[in-house]
């Protein structure tokens, strides 16, 4: 992989961005997930709207040592569409929670989209040619009256521009009363699970009308309810083992080998907290907003609301590794709760050799702590360092006392730019992070 | 966490965030932030704080409005006001029948995504892709 060094001896430069300059954003507009496929190669985004876009990346500057391949739309399509259960007149959001890429099995691509509750299994696939020469049909389409063919011909396919067609082959729908919240696809690739709140489901990818139930954390008195599942995933290697993550920042590992019903789990990581330290906003901050496995299978990452989490999974009391992400903001919680920020949920990602994780904060900031090197960074997201490889600056937040040159002031952050999703490019050094409105792709500098 | 972890973990930091001044006094910020929130909202944490949460996460939802139930309800409260929606509007409750007012604004139309379609107006390579199903990019 390019670049050995961490987040710190990388430098990172403005690529690309995608998306309107105006500042009142459209509802639609908000992205809600993003997501690279196995290769790298294409770059979803779901948004608020219920669509999905696709871009791909150039080949040909590969050959240019200067700068890697832009990211040019590939599809665009609308995935979800708003619906209404009758029973409760609620709407179904069509907002796409979640996109997860099967991996590349012969010329088309598949990806998973979610919205609250129904998947879709979508494929896309390129047509590059198309047959001419029918017998019975014009050009056009129209048929040609059979008596006034005197000869015939083959057909044969002839170039087109290209096109990209999305069509759902599968629908996944019913299973979940409560809203989901993850999927994630098997190692097996035949099989992926789905999340809700109170429930887990496995499906098998041909399968729609039928999925089995394998956590189910509702308690018979509803009153009883004391914690929800916020995020689930498979194992990247053990087709039996997954992880979900709790409201309670607690992690359980089950594995599908054990029983049928996963409700005992077979790990469960959780840091001990010290009593004395409890608050009001100790459970809501320990709330894990997002679980990753890392590339290897030996670790899983954790987001709670101030902090990242590096799990070993051989260790349940502690987690090995923890970043501060945006430490100044404990003495701010009370504004927080009070503008539901507190309640924001914020993914993390790896980078592709597991030795950089980066996630996102509030001012469009997003952060990455280097695991080796120890070292962290924060930089910014924002369209006044446009110029392809412009190096980013480092930013700084000054949470008391003296605020230097260049620093901020936790006062002065904007708490509604908050960066919620990002994405690492499974092979290089390209991200993908995504304002409200705005998707960013920055790289490292390649002399 | 405990307290001698969050010290471990001040040490690993880098030193870009400083410490805040109340912690150094031997008050935590969270405990601070804490009474704040109880000088304001006095009522709050009465009843276990999670199921509050927990409720309204997963009732998460927009309420429409249907006349049916509206004018059931209305003929049966007679003269009386109709239960309205709390401080709270997303708790739903059990009398509480949205009525026109609470309701937020109607979504717009269906359009594409503003991260495609100015692109695939330029004559570049993608200027023959289109979508196979939904929303043509247009305009």
């Amino acid at each position: 992989m390019a670049g050995a060094g961490g987040g710190n001896d990388i430098q990172w430069c403005f690529s690309q961005v995608k998306g309107a300059v105006d500042d009142d954003v459209a509802e639609a507009d908000i992205i809600s997930t993003v997501e690279f496929n196995h290769s790298g190669e294409l770059l979803a985004t779901g948004d608020k709207g219920g669509r999905v876009v696709i871009f791909q990346q150039e080949q040909e500057n590969k050959i240019q040592s200067h700068s890697r391949g832009e990211y040019n739309v590939y599809s665009t399509f609308q995935s979800h569409e708003p619906e209404f259960d009758y029973l409760k007149s609620l709407e179904i959001e069509e907002k796409i929670n979640k996109i997860r890429w099967l991996p590349q099995k012969n010329a088309a691509q598949f990806l998973l989209s979610t919205n609250d509750k129904t998947i879709k299994l979508w494929k896309i696939s390129e047509r590059d040619k198309r047959p001419e020469g029918y017998n019975l049909k014009e050009e056009d389409g129209r048929y040609r009256d059979p008596t006034t063919v005197t000869t015939l011909r083959v057909p044969v396919f002839r170039p087109m521009d290209l096109m990209v067609e999305a069509s759902p082959r599968r629908i996944f729908a019913n299973a979940h009363t409560y809203h989901i919240n993850s999927i994630s696809i098997n190692s097996d690739y035949e099989t992926y699970l789905s999340a809700d709140d109170l429930r887990i489901n496995l499906w098998h990818l041909e399968i729609t009308d039928r999925s089995f139930n394998i956590v189910d954390i509702k308690p018979a008195n509803m009153e009883e309810l004391t914690e929800v599942i916020t995020a689930a995933e498979f194992h990247p290697h053990s087709c039996n083992t997954f992880v979900y993550s709790s409201s309670k920042g607690t992690i359980r590992l089950c594995d599908m080998r054990a029983s049928a019903l996963c409700d005992r789990h077979s790990k469960l990581f959780e840091e001990p907290e010290d009593p004395s330290n409890r608050s009001f906003f100790s459970e809501i901050i320990s709330s894990i907003s997002d679980v990753k496995f890392s590339h290897s299978g030996r670790y899983m990452m954790t987001r709670d609301y101030l902090s990242v989490k590096i799990w070993d999974l051989n260790m349940e009391n502690r987690p090995v590794e923890t970043y501060q992400v945006h430490e100044y903001l404990r003495s701010k919680l009370c504004s927080l709760y009070e503008n539901d920020c507190i309640f924001d949920k914020f993914e993390c990602c790896w980078n592709g050799s597991d030795s950089v994780v980066m996630t996102g904060s509030y001012n469009n900031f997003f952060r990455m702590f280097d695991r080796n090197t120890k070292r962290d960074i924060t930089l910014e997201a924002s369209r006044e360092n446009n110029k392809p490889r412009t190096v980013l600056k480092p930013r700084k937040v000054c949470a008391s006392g003296k605020r230097k040159k260049d620093e901020i002031s936790v006062d002065s952050l904007d708490f509604n730019k908050k960066i919620l999703h990002t994405a690492w490019h499974p092979k290089e050094n390209i991200i993908a992070v995504a304002t409200t409105n705005n998707l960013y792709i920055f790289q490292d500098k390649v002399n | 966490m405990s307290q001698k972890q969050e010290e471990e973990n001040h040490a690993e930091e880098t030193g870009e965030e400083k410490q805040d001044t109340q912690e150094k006094e031997g008050i935590l910020p969270e405990r601070a932030e804490e009474a704040k929130l109880k000088a304001k909202y006095p009522s709050l944490g009465q009843k276990p704080g999670g199921s509050d949460f927990l409720m309204k996460r997963l009732q998460k939802g927009q309420k429409y409005f249907d006349s049916g139930d509206y004018n059931m309800a209305k003929a049966k409260m007679k003269n009386k006001q109709l239960p309205s929606t709390g401080p709270d509007k997303n708790l739903v409750t059990g009398d509480h029948i949205p009525t026109p007012q609470d309701l937020p604004q109607r979504k717009s139309s269906l359009v594409t995504s503003k991260l495609a379609g100015l692109l695939l107006l330029k004559g570049s390579r993608n200027s023959g892709k289109s979508a196979g199903l939904g929303v043509e990019a247009s305009g």
